[in-house]
């Protein structure tokens, strides 16, 4: 699994609880040093060694912990580069709830061994969507809740997400729109980052 | 097709065009055109008065642009912000009348800060956003990238300085020479240290070049490992300065012969690239049992003092220390 992701993990914990609680986490996780390098390639394996391991320490349960990571990932300050880099992906919420499924694809753009988990958008009319999810762990689907509920307070929508279990090998998150201009939303200029 | 149509058309279709009149004047300008010369209106205007065509540098009249249908033309903005652009023509929608479409090209980064562009600025079909996002992302992963090089750069530093190993020679260095002594002395086995510094190196350095030098010097090497035995430390602690540590030997006629044939091998004159480089060696060997206050820096001077004893007495030998050595100075 690409550093990226377990980068994300680490930063997530870190961020959140403290260095001691990701030096708990490394170390039951097998990981020999606690800094996990971002543009490095890890064994398949770690990633769900790491999340079992934070899940541990942090005494949370593997779902809410992932729904946890899920919402860190695009509303903390500290990973702001990643929340503008999906906000390219659609003008409207529904734009980028489309955009999804050209996820993995956006992300090998850039980062041409990022992995991602293959989600696919199905739209069921009157605002009502379902996104199946397939990660190489455990649990994407929660992932995605914590995701979407975040980047739906970006544009100002007003969502109802609920992970429905699975449907063959792939995790079933329900998306209800209730209303795509609810509130303010946060603000994206695209030449922000351009210096 | 009514020209409210057209115009309705031609604003999804390119939202940064502009519609120049049979005299010059811009009669139309999209949505997106509209911002490039700020709060000003671009309608009214003389087209060639507000950009100036760069290239084709031949187009200074009406009648030069219309002549550029189809080509591609570059142009600059003569009204603040003054941004560089891209353009096409083609005639139309009435006679006598140009469409322009216009495009940022490379300047599309300093162009969305100064226009304070959206998404909804472009065409659905432009690339324009995906360009950025690119942009955007290239750089986080190119600046995570440039701090992992950074890391591994301090690392290999870090792990140089701790190294153990001459990398030219694959001999030991001198920290390592430093720690095998130390082992040694705080150890119950006798044993030699001998000194061995190479004469008329200097020579070939300067004479034949580095490459010559450096092929001497891991000629030497092999020669040293090849004379000594696995328990043995060779390590090269200095330019051309290498040191023995013989653990276990107290015969002083052991050494004599070691350094003999030592000696005799590097006379041999050593072939690089059809030249001959020739060298000598001179040897200072002292022996752990003559050493009663063993410190590392008392057992290597006395090396030393044997080691110029035999320079003095005109090189290619070896000298055994000897406490008197120690008066002599």
């Amino acid at each position: 699994m690409h550093g990226l992701v377990n980068r994300a993990i680490q930063r997530f914990v870190s961020d959140g609880y403290g260095q001691a609680k990701w030096d708990a986490t490394a170390q039951l996780a097998g990981l020999e040093t606690s800094e996990i390098e971002p543009m490095l390639t890890y064994e398949d394996g770690l990633t769900p060694r790491l999340l079992m391991a934070a899940s541990e320490v942090l005494g949370r349960r593997y779902e809410e912990l992932l729904e946890d990571i899920g919402t860190y990932i695009v509303s903390h300050p500290n990973v702001e580069a990643l929340r503008r880099l999906l906000r390219f992906g659609g003008v409207g919420f529904v734009d980028f709830l489309h955009s999804l499924d050209d996820l993995p694809d956006r992300a090998r753009l850039a980062v041409s061994d990022l992995e991602l988990p293959r989600v696919e958008l199905c739209e069921h009319g009157g605002g009502a969507y379902s996104l199946l999810c397939q990660g190489a762990f455990p649990g994407a689907g929660y992932f995605f809740v914590g995701l979407l509920r975040a980047m739906a307070d970006d544009y100002g929508a007003l969502v109802f997400l609920e992970h429905k279990g699975m449907d063959g090998a792939a995790e079933v998150v329900s998306i209800s729109l209730l209303d795509t201009e609810f509130a303010e939303g946060r603000g994206f200029d695209l030449g922000a980052r351009i210096a | 097709m009514s020209d409210a149509k057209y115009i309705k058309m031609l604003n999804i279709l390119c939202p940064m065009h502009v519609i120049v009149g049979r005299s010059g004047i811009v009669c139309f300008a999209g949505p997106t055109a509209q911002k490039l010369i700020g709060e000003t209106s671009l309608l009214g205007r003389n087209f060639l008065d507000v950009f100036e065509i760069r290239r084709p540098r031949s187009v200074k009249t009406l009648a030069d642009l219309r002549r550029t249908e189809g080509t591609k033309l570059h142009l600059r903005s003569r009204l603040p912000p003054y941004g560089e652009l891209k353009g096409v023509l083609a005639e139309g929608p009435e006679t006598g009348q140009v469409t322009v479409n216009l495009s940022f090209g490379i300047s599309i980064l300093d162009a969305v800060r100064e226009h304070s562009l959206t998404a909804a600025d472009f065409a659905a079909t432009d690339l324009t956003v995906e360009m950025l996002y690119l942009v955007e992302a290239k750089s986080a992963a190119m600046e995570a990238s440039r701090q992992l090089t950074s890391r591994l750069q301090g690392a290999r530093v870090a792990a140089e300085e701790q190294a153990f190993t001459d990398t030219l020679t694959g001999l030991k260095n001198r920290r390592a020479m430093d720690h095998v002594l130390a082992r040694l002395i705080a150890g119950d086995t006798p044993f030699a240290v001998m000194n061995i510094d190479l004469d008329f190196f200097k020579a070939v350095n300067d004479t034949l070049g580095h490459a010559a030098g450096d092929h001497v010097l891991q000629h030497v090497a092999r020669v040293l490992v090849a004379e000594t035995r696995e328990a043995d430390t060779v390590a090269r602690v200095g330019g051309d300065e290498f040191v023995i540590l013989a653990p276990a030997i107290t015969d002083a006629e052991i050494l004599e012969a070691l350094g003999r044939r030592i000696i005799d091998r590097l006379e041999v004159p050593i072939n690089f690239n059809g030249q001959t480089c020739t060298i000598s060696s001179s040897i200072g060997t002292t022996l752990s049992d003559f050493t009663m206050n063993r410190t590392p820096e008392q057992i290597l001077s006395d090396a030393d003092r044997a080691l110029y004893a035999s320079k003095r007495s005109g090189r290619a030998r070896q000298t055994i220390f000897d406490k008197s050595m120690r008066e002599t100075v």
